[in-house]
């Protein structure tokens, strides 16, 4: 246990360290969720004014949106370091140390839960600075970020289990991409689903990216249902669970096919 | 009473290893290394080589058959055996948005060193291979050598009794290579490691190894120390060039009453066969081979090499069987 925590900082420091040295990366991480809540922003911004809509300020709605669909969106790259390390040897490298086998998924994890909080603070700032007000406050704003992350975990766990198996990058990005855009716009995230076709209320109903948007706008709005952001949190970390589980398996059958 | 594994650094029985797909990559592979020395597994590519290390060092498990490394079951103890073994493997394995440092550390940390003894130990590690005024730039920038020198270092840190270097030169330069041949005999010699690597040449495991082990489809072929292998082929190997590929038949029957002449084997328009004096051999097999109307184009003639060794037992050139390994 020890030993998986020291091995889990270890490998979380090797990725966030890769990291930092790429400085277009992290331009884009940044940049790009806040071209989407300009963007958004201002192309839906008389939206709040349809009747029924619900909300009467569209960047205080679409926050919480848009912080879990760049969650979605980084955690779906996760897989690709799995897929360089085991083209650089570097796994083998590791399987013949004593390294802990779950510290190098959890360290994939960690540095993606890493990139999902910074993300996620910058958007609030914007949308502050962009006259949004937050009723729910702070503890609105950390419920938001684990809502983002609990997605993110089961998103990069899903991109880092079809890693071992398909092996090129094209594949595993492919899939990952079929599922975030519909993933996205089949759920609240920049539109209210009671103001969609039935059959979209139903998917985004059983929709993991729906359950973290409402778990975190509801946190942010006033008067918040606990019930029903616990609700929606748990199912977030059975799915997030789940999904690991799931990594781990398909990491093992790489080990055994080596 | 079974032989005690104490006396052997390495000791692999009756490997056989069926991937995926079906390909026999190993059909009972046996060999045993003793503590101290440098083995060296030398074969074709395909011919296992890098499936033997990597069960040897846990990565992959054998579809049957056992081995023991520094005493340990790799089957049933691979925590101890990871412990007692460094690996370099045929993928060097670095990270290479990493700095040479930082690999080294990370490596040291994964085996539990910490704190002042990884600094000094790292330290050691980077002056000893050259690293040090590379160590903290990408590892990105390094050459091939300098990120096969940061590889071995990585396999060091912790002090391992055993060493597996898979192709540890294979892509240096002659002047690389040697100061390589160097730094690893040192090391056997020095600090009492058990080496084993795998090889393509001839040359490195004559230069290197106490004994090696000639590999082909998976199995060994033959071992002995170098000069064994080489002695056990008496005389000098002639290579005879024919003007064209000549009926099998033909070229043997002549060649029977050419006194002194062994093993002889024709390939195409290739002929090679063993003398104990070519010089006295030479005259009357050019006069043979021209009556059965086979002219000579060209004659070689050769001191016993150990490619003459991979000849006698693997019964094919070596760089034939590697040819048709390389397009299995
Ligand atoms: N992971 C794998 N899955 C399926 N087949 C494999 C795998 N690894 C190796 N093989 C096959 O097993 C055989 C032996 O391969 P191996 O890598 O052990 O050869 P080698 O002696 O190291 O060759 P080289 O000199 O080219 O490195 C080859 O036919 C190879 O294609
Ligand atoms: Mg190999």
């Amino acid at each position: 246990m020890a030993t998986t925590l020291d091995h889990t900082w270890f490998m979380s420091r090797r990725h966030l360290r890769a990291l930092v040295r790429q400085p277009a990366y992290i331009g884009i991480t940044i940049v790009q969720p806040v071209v989407w809540l300009f963007l958004f922003g201002s192309l839906f911004k008389r939206i709040v004014e349809i009747p029924g809509f619900g909300a009467g300020n569209y960047i205080e709605f679409l926050t919480p949106g848009v912080i879990v669909m760049s969650a979605l969106f980084s955690n779906g790259w996760s897989g690709m370091t799995i897929i360089e390390d085991i083209d650089a040897g570097v796994m083998d490298r590791f399987l013949v140390t004593p390294a802990s086998r779950g510290s190098i998924m959890n360290g994939l994890l960690v540095q993606q839960a890493v990139i999902d909080v910074i993300q996620a603070l910058i958007m609030v700032g914007i949308a502050i600075a962009m006259g949004a007000r937050f009723a729910g406050g702070i503890v609105g704003v950390i419920v938001t970020i684990v809502a983002g992350i609990l997605l993110g975990l089961s998103f990069s766990s899903f991109s880092n289990a079809l890693a071992p198996l398909l092996r090129t990058r094209e594949s595993v990005i492919g899939i990952v991409q079929f599922v975030t855009l519909p993933a996205t716009f089949l759920s609240g995230a920049v539109m209210q689903p009671s103001l969609a076709p039935g059959w979209i209320q139903t998917i985004a109903r059983y929709n993991p990216v729906n359950w973290a948007v409402l778990a975190g706008r509801e946190a942010l709005g006033s008067n918040p249902d606990w019930s029903f952001i616990g609700i929606r949190l748990l199912a977030l970390l059975i799915l997030a669970v789940a999904c690991t589980t799931l990594s781990t398996l398909t990491f093992r059958a790489y080990q055994r096919a080596v | 009473m079974t032989t005690t594994s104490a006396s052997r650094a390495i000791d692999a029985r009756d490997l056989t290893k069926t991937y995926k797909g079906g390909v026999h990559a190993l059909n009972g592979l046996s060999f045993a290394v003793a503590p101290g020395t440098i083995f060296a597994l030398l074969g074709p590519n395909g011919a296992g080589k890098s499936t033997t290390v990597k069960i040897l060092t846990t990565l992959s498990q054998p579809t049957s058959g056992t081995a023991t490394v520094a005493g340990h079951d790799v089957g049933k103890h691979p925590d101890q055996v990871r412990r007692a073994i460094g690996s370099v493997a045929q993928r060097s394995g670095v990270d290479r948005q990493a700095t040479g440092r930082e690999n080294l550390t990370l490596q040291g940390e994964l085996y539990g060193l910490r704190g002042r003894d990884l600094t000094v130990r790292v330290n050691d590690l980077l002056d000893r291979f050259g690293l040090t005024a590379a160590a903290d730039r990408s590892a990105r920038t390094y050459s091939g050598g300098m990120e096969r020198r940061l590889a071995i270092a990585m396999g060091l840190v912790h002090r391992p009794q055993v060493l597996f270097l898979d192709e540890p030169t294979s892509g240096l330069d002659p002047e690389i290579r040697a100061d390589m041949w160097a730094e690893i005999a040192r090391l056997a010699r020095e600090e009492g490691l058990t080496i084993l690597l795998t090889t393509h040449s001839m040359d490195e495991a004559d230069q290197l190894a106490q004994r090696l082990a000639i590999v082909d489809q998976g199995r060994i072929v033959v071992e002995g120390t170098p000069d064994q292998l080489k002695g056990e082929l008496r005389g000098d190997a002639l290579q005879i060039q024919l003007g064209a590929p000549a009926p099998n038949g033909e070229v043997h029957a002549a060649l029977d009453r050419v006194p002194g002449l062994r093993e002889i084997t024709l390939d195409g328009a290739t002929l090679r066969a063993r003398a104990d004096n070519a010089a006295t051999a030479v005259p009357p097999l050019l006069s043979a081979l021209d009556a059965a109307g086979a002219p000579v184009a060209s004659v070689t003639i050769a001191r016993p090499s150990l490619d003459d060794v991979y000849l006698r037992y693997a019964g094919r050139a070596y760089r034939a069987a590697g040819t048709e390994g390389a397009a299995q």
